[in-house]
């Protein structure tokens, strides 16, 4: 084996033993804010705080991405269905799309973009400036104070910012549907509520549950891990956003295969 | 009392403290100087518990806080940081009683709030300070507020990391003397960390020097001037020339 196979292979094994170090890290950190949250002391005023700007603020955002997407589905349901001739379908599919999918994935990505980065921005460079270790020295833990906050708030918003986007994209097919495309608007209603079941409203939440957590957590991870000065402030945001992407989508697929295929 | 036992810290290949022992009683200002990057920041910070050296103990007052659970002795320090780090998301009276609302030392807000502007006043600030975010200030003020903030739970004893760092000589003889009056008034044990000679004649009850990851010299303020060792001199003359490397 030439030496130029050789250390391909070491590379690669370097890159996949960082990843697994990085990833357990990762879970470690995870795990100790889960503990943090039936232990106290609490900070309701950080929570509620972190909840505005992870739910409240991101509502805009959240909305027109969910309006204009469902709008778009049913053009493209209503094009595609019309092939073979089911262009009736448009209601039930925008509904399945959204609420299973595009709603979740959409908030979790939006979520992402957003707040993992100005997480991270923010508590990277209270590292940065000694904020976090002063609040070491005033008696305080981080990850009480700074982390668990925020990820509580990431859960709960991300559930809440999901029926928003969910309910907002249908809004936006049904617009389409019956101002362009010429349905009915009641059979269109009724078509979306009788179509849809418990099941896809609970994994919907469930997803923006998980997606508001990754996303949090990797703000505060990231923050709290940056490196010096500005281009550690850059980076971890950087890396922040890339993170939870990724896991986002990751856990995407795992959490729709738990729903629905078992 | 604080006792530094054979304390060692790295970071990577970097050794920075090699076997540090320094004591400090009760009562006393000792100020440590040294160049840039020989761990004076990293010493203050293993008492601190917010860096852990691999091997070595910290003492304060016969308790080892190397093993002890950090909340226990946490609040009985003060700490003065370098670039103030004050909390920039929340306004000058909540910075300085941070403490006071949170945890055992908990008061009611009106009386948290009252006692932040007495510290305000107490470090030369005016009570309209308060409701200010820290970045509206001027960095002498920031540095103000970071002592007011040391002190406002009434600690036996504060850090101070160069607390002159960053500001004009004026402004940096105002803060000596204010954290020497407020060393002697709360009869607090200080240890200070600054390469500013004024501060050291200022501040300084003694006087230790780290270099070379040990410390090298330590004595009284007054006899530093005759101190025999030629890397105090050097440091404490500002020379170029001596046995400390000034090459990067």
């Amino acid at each position: 084996m030439s030496a130029t196979i050789i250390s391909a292979i070491r590379a690669l094994g370097r890159l996949v033993l960082r990843a697994l170090a990085g990833l357990g890290q990762v879970v470690l950190f995870a795990g100790s804010t889960l503990t943090h949250i039936v232990r106290p002391p609490f900070y309701p005023r950080e929570f509620f705080s972190a909840l505005m700007n992870v739910g409240y603020l991101s509502l805009p955002v959240v909305g027109l991405t969910a309006i204009f997407t469902g709008a778009a589905l049913a053009l493209q349901i209503y094009s595609g269905g019309s092939r073979f001739n089911a262009p009736e379908v448009v209601p039930q599919i925008v509904a399945i799309g959204m609420v299973r999918e595009l709603g979740p994935v959409l908030v979790g990505l939006m979520i992402a973009a957003r707040v993992t980065s100005s997480i991270a921005a923010e508590l990277a460079t209270m590292k940065v400036t000694e904020q976090i270790d002063a609040l070491v020295t005033l008696s305080t833990a981080p990850l009480k104070y700074l982390v668990m906050p925020r990820v509580l708030a990431g859960i709960l918003a991300g559930a809440i910012l999901v029926a928003v986007a969910d309910s907002i994209g249908i809004f936006g097919g049904f617009a389409v549907a019956t101002q362009i495309l010429g349905f009915n608007s009641t059979t269109y209603i009724l078509n979306t509520i009788n179509f849809l079941t418990g099941e896809d409203i609970i994994s919907s939440l469930a997803k923006g549950a998980a997606f508001g957590f990754i996303a949090t957590l990797m703000g505060c991870y990231f923050g709290l891990n940056s490196g010096r000065g500005a281009q550690g402030v850059g980076a971890a945001t950087k890396s922040s956003v890339q993170a939870a992407a990724v896991l986002i989508l990751t856990a995407n697929l795992l959490l729709t295969a738990v729903f629905f295929t078992a | 009392m604080i006792k530094f036992d054979n304390i060692h810290k790295s970071f990577g290949a970097n050794q920075v403290l090699r076997g540090v022992d320094l004591t400090l009683e009760r009562g006393q200002s000792m100020v440590i100087i040294g160049g840039s990057g020989t761990g004076k920041s990293v010493l203050i910070k293993t008492v601190l518990g917010l860096i852990t050296p691999e091997i070595g103990k910290i003492y304060v007052d016969g308790q080892d806080v190397t093993q002890a659970k950090r909340d226990n002795f946490l609040s009985q320090f003060g700490m003065l940081f370098q670039g103030g780090a004050l909390f920039d998301s929340m306004p000058v009276w909540q910075n300085v009683a941070f403490r006071l609302q949170r945890g055992h030392l908990k008061r009611p807000k009106a009386e948290a709030r009252e006692i932040a502007i007495e510290k305000l006043r107490r470090v030369g600030l005016a009570p309209d300070v308060a409701d200010r975010l820290p970045a509206e200030l001027s960095g002498g003020m920031q540095k103000r507020v970071s002592l007011a903030r040391a002190i406002a739970a009434e600690p036996e004893i504060i850090f101070f990391d160069e607390p002159t760092t960053g500001l004009d000589p004026i402004m940096s003889r105002v803060i000596n003397e204010l954290i020497r009056e407020i060393v002697v008034e709360m009869g607090v044990t200080a240890m200070t960390i600054t390469h500013d000679m004024t501060s050291v004649q200022t501040i300084a009850d003694k006087v230790a020097m780290l270099h070379g990851g040990v410390i090298q010299w330590c004595g009284t303020r007054d006899d530093m001037a005759h101190s025999g060792d030629p890397h105090v001199d050097q440091f404490v003359h500002g020379r170029a020339k001596g046995p400390i490397e000034t090459l990067c």
